[in-house]
């Protein structure tokens, strides 16, 4: 186990939030096609505000935290917020789509000690790329933002999300990758808006092309390893927790709601009413999520992936059960396997079952 | 042998971690967790403090242990935080490096 799996491993026995995911705005230059978020601003916390719930997290306990939107720079105290961070020592990732950086705003980063930078490409061609943000020139000043990131030293990852309109471009975005001397990640995971609409979710690349992507060495590394077969699931796998969401992390809105996960909406309280301690210790919501064991999963406990799939609570929330699948992980589990998850064959199961009874028109 | 001054860089990201202190050096991103004596050597990193009195003072009188072999792990733990930018060292007192408790 590593040092920090250790150190994790000893959060969560503590019972203590070591990350947490603070979106310190909604709003946002960039209209990406497959954003959940709506980006106007109902009532941001103000600069004082957000420097008291850091000062908060501090005496929490917690170490990494996440700094994102939005576009975090759409907030003009950003630095302010970012400086206050690192006084407490904080250990900062900052999400940014990253048009506004330049020279003077990288050396900035670099001077406050910022551990990592990520940054959304989708496409190494403007046009993809800039259709994705519908910000036209977008690509051409984030790669120059990179440029300048990287000349101060600064360790910076292009998150690649993948849809089906720019999946063809991920190999562009690699190479892109290796150019500027950054490292990669692609998500393949589009979820639905915060109001509820699923209608980003046509987005989503067919699983024809999930499976390219499991399957793809320099992705994934040992094909056969990551692709193998789920090994039957132990005591240990059934008394497992699905994620780090409400045990050892969990997510701040920038109107001061604090969820579980970014990818889990389920109110659990406000920062604005209570101390986030409180809320952390006390919010029946965060308990409800912490009691749940995989032996709980209405469906996944009898799948054959329990006790490898990436499954999200927080998407099966979304999906009207925090206990039950998450659709789009039942999809991934099934590409990266050929193995179909208990979820996929109760539904085929119901599809046949339909298609036996027809009702004719006696006219 | 001349006297050494440490304080905490600011370099760092660092927190409390039930009785340990868990330390991310923004320099290179080593990860460190330290325990509870080389915690208690952190804590009074303030840069004015000599690390012998440290050592005398708080580390041998909290953790009952020989002043000696005290000395030496203070010795070896401090060469090995410097190098990784985690302390700053110096044989002349450090105010300016000094930071305060609200930090951690």
């Amino acid at each position: 186990m590593s040092l920090l799996a250790e150190m994790n491993q000893k959060a969560l026995n503590l019972g203590l939030p070591i990350s947490v995911h603070f979106d310190i705005t909604y709003r946002c230059n960039e209209r990406c096609v497959h954003c959940y978020l709506d980006h106007d601003d109902h009532g941001e916390m103000t600069t004082a505000e957000i420097v008291e719930v850091l000062a908060q997290l501090a005496d929490a306990g917690v170490f990494f935290l996440t700094l994102s939107g939005g576009e975090v720079l759409m907030r003009r105290d950003f630095f302010e917020i970012l400086e206050k961070a690192r006084h407490l020592l904080f250990n900062v990732k900052v999400k940014t789509n990253a048009v506004m950086i330049h020279e003077e705003e990288a050396a900035r980063l670099r001077q406050l000690g910022v551990e990592q930078i990520q940054i959304s490409i989708y496409s190494h061609q403007p046009e993809v790329h800039d259709a994705i943000t519908k910000l036209p020139g977008s690509l051409k000043r984030t790669i120059q933002a990179i440029r300048f990131l990287k000349s101060q030293g600064l360790k910076v990852t292009i998150a690649n999300v993948l849809m089906a309109g720019n999946f063809d471009d991920q190999r562009g975005v690699i190479e892109l990758a290796k150019e500027l001397g950054v490292a990669y990640t692609l998500d393949p995971t589009i979820t639905p808006k915060m109001d509820g609409d699923t209608s980003v979710l046509a987005l989503r690349i067919p699983g024809s092309e999930l499976k390219q992507v499991f399957h793809n060495e320099e992705l994934v590394g040992n094909v056969e390893e990551f692709c193998a077969p789920p090994p039957p699931p132990g005591e240990d796998v059934m008394m497992g927790i699905p994620c780090s969401a409400a045990h050892t992390a969990c997510y701040i809105s920038p109107y001061g709601d604090v969820f579980p996960c970014v990818q889990f909406p389920l109110p659990s309280g406000n920062v604005r009413q209570q101390k986030f301690l409180e809320i952390w210790r006390n919010s029946a919501q965060l308990k409800e999520v912490r009691s749940i064991r995989a032996k709980d999963l209405s469906t996944c406990s009898s799948c054959a992936h329990v006790g490898t799939c990436t499954r999200c609570p927080g998407l099966a929330y979304v999906e009207g059960n925090m206990r039950g699948p998450s659709t789009a992980d039942c999809e991934k589990s099934f590409q990266r396997t050929g193995i179909a998850s208990a979820n996929m064959l109760i539904r085929a199961r119901a599809d046949s079952a339909t298609r036996l009874i027809q009702i004719q028109s006696l006219a | 042998m001349a006297e050494k001054y440490i304080a905490r860089s600011k370099a760092i990201a660092a927190r409390k971690l039930g009785s340990e202190m868990m330390i991310m050096s923004a320099m290179d991103s080593t990860f460190f967790t330290l325990n509870e004596v080389a915690s208690a050597i952190w804590q009074a990193a303030d840069g004015r403090t000599p690390l012998s009195e440290i050592v005398v003072g708080q580390i041998c009188e909290e953790f009952d242990v020989d002043p000696e072999r005290a000395q030496r792990d203070a010795d070896r733990f401090v060469d090995q935080l410097s190098r990784h930018g985690i302390l700053v060292v110096s044989d002349q007192p450090l105010v300016e490096f000094s930071v305060s408790s609200e930090s951690q």
